[in-house]
This record gives structure tokens, C-alpha cells and sequence, in this order.
């Protein structure tokens, strides 16, 4: 298994702050704007969009978390079901402006799933989608981000890790790792 | 990424105690989904669950059908009274005349214990025993267990007493074998003629007393005595049964602690609960009616990973 870096620890943070600057500039004070983090790795972007936007804008923005796992499209054709999260939305998304916020955009059936559990909350009055890392060429759905961290040339065999700080990881870094080949 | 250890749901004793807790956090994401205005996840769109019942059922089979409804699946269903079964047709002919069909899962309810896992030796489809006899009824003893998780924070450590016909009862069976699992203490309780012979040999303390059954436990889950399936009579009179085990609101107020009051129903007001009891602030029987659609969407939905 190789595992190249392709953003590291600085440039993720001033990623994250470009993409805020960018929401600020579409969603100016965020009266009718609320941001949705995809479970289960989206969250972790929604919740450092959430800090960044409140440090330069002073005040909170509404963030809440969906999970998709019974919305996917490719049950019962995996090994195992997929374990499910939890949503915690708590207000309206009834005609505001939504921002689905999530990891990796690789295949769009994530983003599409999403979008259909995000309709039994309600019709917004319109969804925006933001990934840090988008993978070009991969797509089975027609489906693209309006605001992007980086994109990235990748292969089939190989997957975009995002790794956030914790205990056991240092520092936040993302990671094209190429799986091992099976012979 | 975790699923369950068995195939088929035909009784708590095939269970691990990670497989109940799997459908308990599954359960735990399907009662949010309860709580939406919109109340339908599509994740089985493409299973087609027949719910076969040989014996009379309200809640179970309500709340199966509203399960397989909000988790999207194809319903049929078949009552054995006024079908083929009276003209003397088998129960492998009836079910393999139903799969025939294109059927994927089968829930089950027969008066003969051991249906449900005679059918699973001969066919393929994906069996739920929703309730086979006296012997088991797993998706009333999970609710069971999750109710009492929900009120209490936890089943582990928790004290149980299961008062009534234990004889005739399945869900007290499989409500034993699922609490044991779970690490609660459990104690039957009835008259001694209601009472299986070894029942102790399960781990459960054996009290004839009903008071002292309900100053020992955390909760009471109290059962109909089953008139249907007693072949003679086990005590003298319902009127001397409710005079020595009923619950009333008078015993529950004498405790010096407030215990919960589970029941899986049919309640019969007045016998083994009196209306008080059974409509006080103790009781959760109807939070148990809710939890059983949550459960059971969450029994369907990782079964149904395992359809052919």
C-alpha cells in the first residue's frame, strides 16, 4: 500500500478558509443558509466549516448532520449493511438555502442518496454541494460541487483518505493511498 | 460495518449478545426516522415479505405490516382462516405455494412451537418467528428489552420480574433467554401451577409471591393468562387469580420505590392488571406498541441483507 500526500496539515486549514470566504460571498449573512454535514465522514468538514465561518463572521451558522445509510443504493448488494448514523437536524430546512457538505465526491451516489433523505425534512429552497476533495472522471451520476477544495486525478484502485487530528493522528492531512495490488 | 450471526430470526437463543445490541443501535436510527414528517426510508424496495399468520394477532402483525411499509417492502398477507389451510393443505405446500410467488421473507406465526424452524430447513427464504406456540416470540422479548433500555439507560444489572402464566407464555421464554444475555436479573413469578417444572435450570429466581416479586424487581412485566391454550384448569377462578397476582394501583403504591409496568398485551383489564395500573405513570405499555415498529423495521432491514 502507497500512500502520497496531496494536502497537507497548513494548506487543508487555509482550504477550509477559502471555501468559507467563498460561502460568505454566496450566502452573505446566513439568514435563510444552513449547512448539513453527510455521515459519516462529512460531519467532521461541516463541523471546521461551522468554526471557521463563526471566527470570521461572529456568529454561529446553523449545522446539522444527515445520515444517508437508508437511502444508499447499493444495499444488499454489498457484503454487509452499512451501520447507520445518527441525523441531528434540529430546524427547518423548509425553503432555505442548504449546503450539503461532505468528504469525497467520487461516484455522486452518496450526494444522490443524500439528496433524497434530505427531502423528508422538508423542500429547501435550494441545495448546494461542497466537498474538500473532488475526484474528476469518476462520476456515475450527473452530479458536481458548486464549491471544491481540490481536485484530484485519481485511479479506480486508489481512495482519498481524510484524516482529521485526534488522539492517535497528529495532524489533519489527506492522503491518495493506492491499494495494495491483488495478484 | 456489522450484521447479524444468524439468517433467520426464529428465537433469541440463536442470538449473540452483539446481535441484539446491533438491533437495538439499528432500532435506535429507525425510530428517528418515526419521528420525521416523512415517515418512509426506501431501503427495501426491491423485497417482497409475505406475513403468514396461523393465529389470531392484532399488534404484531399491525406493527409488521406498518414496519414493512415504512422500509418500503411489498406486503401480502395470509390469515390461515378462511384459506386452503381448512380444506387440509400442508404448512410446507401453503409456504412453497406463497414463495412461489416471488416472495422473499416469510413472518411467521403458528399455534405449533417449532414451526417457523421446521420451515427453515426446507426453504429459502428468510424466516421471522412472530411467535410459534409457547415457545418464542423474539421480536416482543427485543422490544421488550429496548423499552426497558429506554426508560431505564440500560438492561444490564437491571432487575425483571415476568409475573403471570409463564407456562403458556413465549414471550416470557424468549424475554428470559434475551435479559439473560443482556445481564439483568430476572425473576418469574405465578401461581406454582403456572410455573414450568425447572424453569430455575434458566437462571431466573423462582418467587410464588407476588408482592415480594414486585418489592425485589425495577420492572414488572406482567402476562395475560392465556385461557386459549390451557387444556384444564391451573387455578380455581380468574376472580382468586386476580385476588392473589393481580396489579393494582393500591400493591403499586405501597412499594416504597417506583418500579415500571411492562405489558406485552392483550391486557385483560381487571384480571392481571387493574385499569388503574395499567394507565398510571409506571406503566410503558404503549411506548412498548411504538418501540415494536422500530424493532421490527430493524429485524427486516438487516435480514434483508442476507435475501438470496
Amino acid at each position: 500500500m502507497q500512500k502520497r500526500l496531496i494536502v497537507p496539515d497548513q494548506l487543508l486549514d487555509i482550504m477550509i478558509q477559502r471555501l468559507a470566504h467563498q460561502l460568505i460571498e454566496n450566502h452573505v449573512d446566513f439568514s435563510h443558509s444552513v449547512i448539513l454535514g453527510l455521515q459519516p465522514r462529512g460531519i467532521f468538514v461541516a463541523e471546521r466549516l461551522q468554526q471557521k465561518l463563526q471566527d470570521i463572521l461572529g456568529f454561529p451558522v446553523r449545522t446539522g448532520q444527515l445520515d444517508i445509510t437508508f437511502h444508499r443504493d447499493d444495499f444488499r448488494r454489498r457484503e454487509s449493511p452499512v451501520m447507520a448514523n445518527a441525523t441531528h437536524i434540529d430546524f427547518h430546512i423548509e425553503d432555505q438555502r442548504v449546503i450539503l457538505v461532505d468528504d469525497v465526491l467520487y461516484t455522486g451516489r452518496s450526494v444522490r442518496a443524500a439528496l433524497d433523505a434530505m427531502i423528508a425534512y422538508g423542500r429547501p429552497a435550494s441545495v448546494e454541494l461542497l466537498v474538500l476533495i473532488d475526484r474528476r472522471y469518476t462520476r456515475h451520476l450527473p452530479i458536481e460541487a458548486k464549491y471544491v477544495g481540490k481536485y484530484v486525478n485519481s485511479l479506480p484502485s486508489e481512495r482519498v483518505l481524510v484524516e482529521w487530528k485526534n488522539k492517535e493522528t497528529p495532524e489533519n492531512n489527506i492522503w491518495l493511498i493506492t491499494k495494495k495490488e491483488e495478484n | 460495518m456489522q450484521e447479524l450471526s444468524v439468517r433467520h430470526l426464529l428465537g433469541i437463543k440463536d442470538l449473540t449478545p452483539a446481535d441484539i445490541q446491533l438491533i437495538f443501535e439499528t432500532a435506535d436510527n429507525f425510530k428517528d426516522v418515526l419521528n420525521r414528517t416523512i415517515k418512509k426510508v426506501p431501503s427495501l424496495r426491491d423485497i417482497t415479505i409475505a406475513n403468514v399468520f396461523f393465529e389470531n394477532s392484532t399488534r404484531t402483525r399491525l406493527s409488521f405490516e406498518l414496519a414493512e411499509k415504512r422500509l418500503s417492502a411489498d406486503v401480502i398477507n395470509f390469515s390461515a382462516s378462511g384459506s386452503s389451510v381448512k380444506k387440509g393443505e400442508t404448512l410446507l405446500d401453503t409456504v412453497n405455494n406463497i414463495l412461489a410467488m416471488k416472495v422473499d421473507m416469510i413472518v411467521m406465526r403458528h399455534a405449533s412451537a417449532g414451526a417457523p424452524h421446521f420451515l427453515s430447513r426446507h426453504i429459502k427464504a428468510n424466516i421471522v418467528n412472530a411467535g410459534d406456540g409457547t415457545h418464542e416470540h423474539p421480536t416482543q422479548a427485543l422490544l421488550d428489552s429496548f423499552s426497558i433500555r429506554e426508560k431505564l439507560g440500560e438492561v444490564t444489572g437491571k432487575k425483571i420480574a415476568i409475573i403471570g402464566d409463564i407456562l403458556h407464555s413465549r414471550v416470557a421464554l424468549s424475554n428470559i433467554f434475551a435479559l439473560n444475555k443482556l445481564g439483568a436479573q430476572v425473576m418469574v413469578c405465578g401461581p406454582a401451577t403456572l410455573l414450568p417444572r425447572h424453569i430455575a435450570d434458566l437462571g431466573v429466581k423462582v418467587e410464588l409471591d407476588v408482592r415480594k416479586a414486585l418489592a425485589w424487581c425495577d420492572v414488572a412485566n406482567v402476562l395475560r393468562i392465556q385461557l386459549e391454550r390451557q387444556q384444564m384448569k391451573y387455578f380455581p377462578s380468574l376472580r382468586e387469580y386476580t385476588l392473589y397476582y393481580g396489579i393494582n394501583k393500591k400493591l403499586l403504591d405501597s412499594l416504597s420505590k417506583e418500579i415500571v409496568i411492562m405489558h406485552p398485551g392483550p391486557i385483560n383489564r381487571g384480571v392481571e392488571l387493574s385499569s388503574d395500573a395499567a394507565d398510571s405513570h409506571h406503566s410503558i405499555i404503549l411506548n412498548q406498541v411504538e418501540n415494536g415498529v422500530a424493532i421490527r423495521m430493524a429485524v427486516l432491514y438487516l435480514l434483508a441483507s442476507k435475501v438470496a
